[in-house]
């Protein structure tokens, strides 16, 4: 790969709210870029690192995705998951989340304003949180391409409103991504599935994650995938089975033994982590158990039957059936001209979810079933990838095109505080709608416009998403200014407003100005570590990265005499090990870059054939009735790494 | 394809002449979709992406025209209303606020019908508050609703009737049936406010 091509590269990404993927179209598959720890699934959690205050310039640094999932019981007041959950929302929408969030709101943040959360003793922005994860995933990308990436393609919920969407593209700009595109999650997994299938036809995505529900219904054709209706709640998702799980075990156990665990941070993590377990279980069990310690040598132990779980979870499941007839109401079609249905999101695992979309689609009557070959945790990114090459002009998707609506209506406020609908919701953008406004007294300079989303009459009952203040018309006699205003929804779902005075003859500069989300100089000010543009820097930190991969694959080496796999291979493999051993150690301390990776992959290579026994041993270990996690503990203690290389080296020049 | 995209889409061209079309009422709708589908491929920001910042302003500006114009010409009643307003008609919401609009006001036709099922929504809400039911009320209801649906379609109808007669008329004919179909699209309005109110009720 040249270098002009490595710098045209653009990456997709899923910010999800409970695991985040950063993937890529290698030739003509769209491939996820697993991380350091060969996961390709990136936790959304952030951890504030503790500041060593014997550094010479302490500065702030945080730790991301499995490596924060200890923190959560360690250190619960320094990490924040499901972060996805505030962006771009302000205090008076939040009182909800935050009963059943461990959210630690800044307690000066004002109606209107953006919120702020503690970890710790600092308070961030939703939008930095985020970046954090993106700068992550940004990272593992660069890691595997031996090159910075700089450009990314951000997929957001279909039924995300202009601030959240603004809060998202702001994340990216603050982890250093020029964020191309903003692509709506159930588009971008159409786009994953439809990539090698004839076609034609009418489908719809079903698209229940972590912590939001989308239903969108597209028409294919040669290649256009066009959206004609979508509609979502941007708060519902696996997170509320998750708590609904959990209060019902607290209140089971403060029944049941008289302790009340909801004051206690670490002790509510371990048993939301029990929760979440047994609810993986019951997707593919008819059973799951609980049972979990609890202070003075009590525990709670509980049996949950499918059948009992199933009708707990019935009424958050039911909430997803009213978009989804929204839906299919207006893109005109019933549920028997839905060709085929696509099940996109962790949460559709669930056995009752999958009942209720057969229903809902009328699929087992038709003789049909929904489409799950693509896993469903990563199908959004794998979608990203590919609208990502769309972008990039490549040659294997130069014929797809992907035409999407806006999912709320935009309108202003009128006199009497009605909504005047300006762009209905459905409607494909970019879209545009232009309005006239003028002034009510003489020689005013100032007009303010009230936009709202929403599918309500009164203004109070919409979403505000910005006061505009047209600023510098000519003075006038009232009434006499004629200020064309117009709105413009972009390809990202983002509004943009201009305007301008036509009855003075001069084309006048109205200044439009938003009144809510982070100015362009806030999000300047929160741009991560700059080092991650610089090219010197970016260097020095492949350094790092390559010396800490070195490591890895050394302790595991160490370790291999101790393994039952040792005595399998011969005296010649294991000097030829010992040499590769020996001159990666002599190589790390060099700031050479190519030259260390060139002794790991070295390394990597000698101790191939051992890996593979030592696997062998831990497939026997299971056969022997024992779980293949517990044979390769008992091989590795103290690491999760199975073989001495954690994940293929990727190619580097 | 070698058009080029700058030449086929002049930004302040009316909806018509986006799609090439000149003005009128009737319109082949497989045939818009294919080449709004044609036209989005050539205009839309996705193929722009590693153009100048002038030329991809210039792609997002021309495809909200494309898409604003496909929106409008597809659907029967828009594609009427925006024609109308092109030949200088003022339509309904237009002139709302400035007076009582006429989609405000019964047809004068429909007065009595109106009065009696306006008493009927009443005595219904007040049933509903009191928790009652009246299965010969819910039945008249229902059974004005359809009236009420069959004369909404018979102005569709008379729409597309007079919609022909200005495509192939004259000036004189043009002038006559456009504003027929002005107040046809006011009756329309006020019918259809009519039956969602009915809606409204029986859905409870």
């Amino acid at each position: 790969m040249s270098e002009e091509r490595a710098s045209d590269r653009i990456v997709g990404i899923d910010l999800g709210t409970t695991n985040s993927l950063v993937a890529y179209m290698e030739g003509s598959q769209p491939v996820v870029i697993p991380g350091v720890d060969g996961s390709n699934l990136v936790p959304s959690i952030v951890a504030l690192d503790p500041v060593d205050l014997a550094a010479e310039h302490p500065r702030t640094t945080v730790t991301v995705g499995n490596s924060a999932r200890r923190a959560l019981i360690e250190t619960p007041d320094r990490v924040v998951y499901s972060v996805k959950r505030l962006m771009g929302r302000g205090l008076e929408d939040v009182q909800e989340e935050l009963k059943l969030f461990p959210f630690r709101l800044a307690n000066d943040i004002e109606p209107g304003e953006v919120l702020r959360i503690h970890l710790g003793d600092k308070t961030f922005t939703p939008s930095e949180i985020s970046a954090y994860i993106l700068r992550q995933l940004k990272r593992n990308a660069e890691r595997y391409f031996g090159a910075p990436v700089t450009k990314a393609v951000i997929t957001v919920p279909a039924y995300f409103n202009d601030a959240q969407r603004q809060a998202t593209r702001d994340a990216g700009r603050m982890a250093g991504l020029d964020v191309l595109r903003l692509v709506n999650e159930p588009t971008a997994a159409a786009l994953a599935y439809g990539l090698d299938r004839a076609n034609e036809g009418t489908i719809a995505v079903y698209d229940l994650g972590g912590g939001t529900f989308d239903i969108s219904i597209l028409k294919l054709n040669d290649g256009i995938f066009e959206v004609i209706a979508t509609n979502g709640d941007t708060h519902l998702g696996g997170d509320d089975i998750d708590n609904l799980l959990l209060a019902v075990a607290l209140d089971e156990i403060l029944n049941d033994h008289g302790i009340d665990l909801r004051p206690h941070a670490d002790a509510i993590q371990a048993l939301r982590k029990a929760v979440i377990e047994a609810k993986i279980t019951l997707s593919s069990e008819s059973v799951a158990k609980l049972d979990i310690e609890l202070p003075g040598g009590l525990r709670y132990q509980r049996e949950v039957p499918r059948d009992v779980y199933d009708q707990l979870i019935q009424p958050i499941l039911t909430r997803t059936a009213g978009p989804c007839k929204q839906a299919l109401a207006d893109a005109g079609v019933t549920p028997a001209q839905i060709e085929e249905v696509v099940l996109v999101g962790g949460s559709t695992r669930i056995p009752a979810v999958r009942a209720l979309v057969d229903q809902l689609f009328e699929l087992a009557a038709r003789g049909k079933k929904p489409h799950t070959e693509l896993n469903p945790d990563e199908v959004v990114a794998l979608g990203a990838a590919v609208q990502a090459s769309i972008l990039a002009g490549s040659s294997t998707t130069e014929e797809l095109l992907l035409l999407d609506v806006t999912p709320l209506s935009l309108g202003i406020e009128a006199l009497g505080g009605v909504v005047a609908k300006i762009i209905q919701r459905n409607s494909t953008i970019p879209a545009s709608a232009t309005e006239h406004f003028t002034t009510g007294v003489d020689g005013q300079t100032n007009v303010a416009i009230h936009v709202l989303q929403g599918e309500r009459e009164l203004a109070a009952d919409c979403r505000s998403l910005a006061r505009f203040d047209l600023k510098g018309i000519p003075p006038m006699t009232a009434g006499l200014p004629r200020i064309e205003v117009k709105f413009l929804i972009d390809a990202n779902g983002i509004l943009q407003v201009t305007a301008r005075e036509q009855r003075s003859g001069t084309e006048s500069q109205i200044e439009v100005k938003p009144t809510y989300g982070l100015t362009d100089e806030q999000v300047e000010s929160m741009i991560l570590d700059s080092f991650d543009h610089a090219e010197s820097d970016f260097e020095a930190r492949q350094v790092i990265e390559a010396r800490l991969e070195a490591d890895t694959i050394l302790a595991a080496v160490e370790k291999a005499p101790a393994s039952p796999a040792w005595q399998q291979i011969s005296d010649h493999e294991k000097s030829v090990i010992e040499t590769a051993r020996k001159q990666l150690i002599a190589i790390q301390v060099s700031g050479d870059l190519q030259a260390i990776r060139a002794a790991t992959t070295a390394l990597d290579h000698a101790t191939r054939n051992f890996a593979e026994k030592m696997m062998e041993a831990a497939v026997s270990g299971a056969m022997r009735g024992k779980t293949m996690q517990a044979a390769s503990d008992e091989l590795t203690p103290a690491t999760e790494i199975e073989a001495p290389h954690p994940f293929a080296p990727a190619e580097f020049k | 394809m070698s058009e080029s995209p700058y030449s086929i889409m002049k930004l302040d061209a009316d909806y018509f002449k986006v799609f090439g079309l000149s003005r009128s009422f009737a319109l082949d709708t497989t045939t818009l979709e294919r080449d709004f589908h044609r036209l989005s491929r050539l205009l839309h920001p996705d193929r722009f992406a590693r153009a100048s910042v002038r030329e991809q302003e210039w792609s997002l500006a021309a495809t909200a025209r494309l898409n604003d114009a496909y929106r409008t010409l597809r659907d029967p009643i828009q594609r009427t209303e925006y024609l109308l307003k092109l030949e200088g008609l003022q339509i309904g919401e237009e002139h709302a606020g400035r007076g009582k609009a006429a989609d405000r006001q019964p047809p004068p036709d429909l007065l009595e019908e109106v009065f009696e099922l306006n008493m009927q929504l009443e005595e219904m809400r007040m049933n509903q508050k009191m928790g009652e039911s009246d299965p010969s009320l819910q039945a008249d209801l229902t059974a004005a609703r359809s009236r009420f649906e069959s004369l909404l379609a018979a102005v569709d109808s008379d729409l597309a009737a007079r919609g022909a007669e200005w495509d192939s008329g004259d000036t004189a004919t043009r002038e006559k049936s456009a504003n027929v179909m002005a107040a046809l699209l006011d009756r329309r309005r006020y019918l259809r406010n009519l039956v969602r109110g009915v809606n409204e009720v029986l859905a409870v």
